[in-house]
């Protein structure tokens, strides 16, 4: 019946207590779309990183990872390739040449990385044949030799597709050696380091190039598909292939495995701030409530309503009160973002070159996870509590004798 | 048989510098059935003896037995637990739960005292008969008049089948009409139910109606006279 008593009070005063769960449910409506919205933003990023820059693992030998060498070579990269193309969960994998190199057009020059791959198994590692914004992906071409560049390298040394370039390294001798190219295609990531640092040719060229054997490879990239587990495969690699550093997508990058923990405890921070302000509000708001109900605890004490019961009374109809807003304010954040993990929020027009900076897609898909709903309520329902035992004290301080004559 | 006794009474509050008595060496005992009011001008003490009496508040000296029970050595905890067993209470300004209906207002010291609920439902119904309301049990205190709202207090008062019940200038907010119904309605509980009745009051219909009349006055028990009320 205490139940009753205090559900029923909440909704004695309509206006007030309209007010409290409106500003309840907007605050936590607020917090859940914004936990959603940085949720779609980092898996957004973690998703393109994985797909466009560092796939689910990388194999090098050690040395290739201490120093970036164009020596650092493993040799049969064919025989692993085949091995690990068998394995469960894995999607693809390519091999990779990678040295640095000097890019010149007939103006301008500029420093990038330089990896050979094998367009048809690349293509299912990567993204970046999706991400051509002009011309092909390392298909043949009439008049020399295809290099796929990024946008803003594009940009940088004004170049378009079939512009001629100078690319020039040191092969395995250590002899500068020059080679001219065309651009075959120009592609566009979210990621416009990434765009200006980084080029493709085909396996074959980079051979020609450094001198190195046929089979040997800097680098093998792994790429597994959606999941973010990639630690079962990479510890069987470990053993398998013991020479060879193995390494996931969270040791290659470690901010993007940083970036979905942290994301959620900068959100869970900010949710915390809304319902502490939210709190004192409601503080507040019982505060009153209790002052105009002076006479009817007294009466309630008096004739025999002890002091946990009087105590669990305004404390339930403080958390009746938190509740009703939090529920609704999670209901609303949880349809308006299931909304917009289809449709996608534009942010282009704002913040799309910024975003793009920082390696983030401007057009947020949010993400709504059930242990998220799960823990801002379980937030609301400790704000209520929290919330309800200032005033649910001064309810017990109060004298029947004195409180049952109270003028309110 | 003895229900109440109370013994060389003292209640002094310190109000700026001056000491006030508020109950200044009161003796008296109540037995059961009785239709007593104690009367007194305003500030004469009558108050705080009822709420002494009800362990609502405590005395600074003497004692207070109901039913062999010292109630100044309870904790309060069990003084909570002895007046919701023990004492029914009728305020002045009727004190119902407004957003229970005048059934749940009378049933939920019931469910207080954890009374199953077949019983608590067929008492309710039969205390509000008896005050005259049994087709008002859904009604909120809201859509009572003043004596209606009383005569739930009265119901309520009842429904923890307390020795005595103690009201505190039940009619101060009542119009003559209603007044008179209500005295009628607690006449009949006492006469025909046995129920013990005290009430503070200066309403002279109370005063007419009471079979014993004690008078205080600064804190002291002037007169206190029994009588026989014409049937």
């Amino acid at each position: 019946m205490i139940w009753i008593v205090s559900w029923r009070n909440v909704w004695r005063n309509k206006l007030r207590s309209s007010v409290v769960i409106i500003a309840m449910s907007l605050g936590v409506f607020a917090g859940v779309f914004t936990m959603a919205f940085y949720r779609g933003m980092a898996n957004q990023r973690l998703k393109s990183a994985i797909k466009t820059e560092v796939s689910h693992i990388q194999l090098h030998t050690p040395a290739f990872d201490k120093v970036n060498e164009i020596d650092n070579y493993m040799d049969s990269a064919d025989v692993r390739l085949a091995y690990i193309r068998q394995q469960a969960g894995v999607v693809n994998a390519s091999k990779r040449l990678i040295v640095n190199a000097i890019v010149n057009s007939a103006e301008k020059g500029s420093g990038i990385e330089l990896m050979g791959v094998d367009p048809e198994k690349e293509a299912e590692v990567t993204d970046i044949k999706e991400k051509l914004i002009a011309g092909s992906y390392l298909e043949d071409l009439k008049r020399g030799k295809p290099i796929v560049i990024g946008e803003k390298l594009a940009e940088k040394l004004d170049l378009k597709t079939g512009s001629k370039i100078v690319v020039g390294i040191l092969n395995v001798s250590g002899q500068p050696v020059y080679y001219q190219y065309r651009v075959g295609g120009i592609f566009k990531t979210v990621s416009t380091v990434f765009d200006e640092s980084t080029a493709f040719i085909r396996y074959d060229d980079i051979l020609q190039m450094t001198g190195l054997p046929e089979g040997s490879a800097h680098e093998i990239a792994i790429y597994m598909g959606d999941t973010q587990d990639s630690s079962p495969l990479a510890n069987l690699l470990k053993k398998t292939y013991p020479g060879l550093d193995v390494k996931e997508w969270r040791e290659i990058m470690p901010e993007l495995g940083y970036l979905t923990e942290t994301m959620d405890v900068y959100m869970y921070i900010f949710i915390i701030i809304i319902l502490l302000a939210l709190g004192f509000g409601i503080v507040n708001t019982m505060l009153m409530v209790i002052l105009e109900r002076i006479r009817e605890i007294g009466m309630l004490m008096a004739v025999g309503m002890n002091k946990l019961r009087v105590f669990m009374m305004i404390m339930l109809e403080t958390i009746f009160l938190s509740l009703t807003g939090g529920v609704l304010g999670i209901i609303t954040g949880a349809w308006v973002s299931v909304i917009y993990s289809t449709r996608g929020i534009d942010l282009s027009g704002l913040y799309g070159k910024g975003f793009a900076a920082l390696g983030y897609d401007s057009v947020i898909y949010t993400v709504i996870q059930p242990k998220m709903i799960l823990g801002v309520s379980l937030l609301v329902i400790l704000t209520g509590i929290a919330a309800s035992v200032f005033p649910a004290l001064k309810a017990l301080r109060l004298n029947p004798a004195e409180a049952v004559r109270t003028d309110v | 048989m003895k229900i109440i006794t109370v013994t060389n009474l003292h209640k002094f509050y310190q109000e700026t510098e001056v000491e006030v008595k508020a109950v200044n060496g009161i003796d008296l005992s109540f037995e059961e059935g009785e239709f007593t009011a104690v009367v007194g001008p305003s500030g004469s003490g009558k108050t705080t003896l009822l709420n002494i009496i009800g362990g609502l508040d405590k005395p600074s000296s003497g004692e207070v037995i109901i039913d062999n029970v010292n109630i100044n050595d309870l904790s309060s905890s069990r003084l909570i637990d002895f007046r919701m067993n023990n004492i029914g209470f009728v305020f002045q300004s009727y004190n119902l739960i407004p957003v229970l209906t005048a059934g749940e207002n009378v049933e939920f010291i019931m469910h207080l005292q954890g009374r199953p609920k077949k019983e608590r439902e067929s008492r309710t119904r039969e205390l509000l008969e008896a005050v005259g309301l049994g087709d008002r049990i859904n009604s909120r205190p809201g859509k009572l008049s003043g004596g209606q709202q009383q005569r739930v207090a009265v119901a309520r008062a009842l429904a923890s089948k307390p020795k005595f019940v103690l009201a505190d200038e039940p009619t101060a907010n009542l119009d003559s009409k209603s007044t008179e119904n209500l005295l009628e309605i607690m006449e009949k509980l006492n006469r025909e139910e046995n129920i013990s009745f005290i009430f503070s009051t200066h309403d002279a219909r109370v005063v007419n109606k009471a079979r014993r009349v004690i008078r205080v006055e600064d804190g002291k028990v002037i007169s206190d006279e029994t009588k026989e009320l014409k049937k």
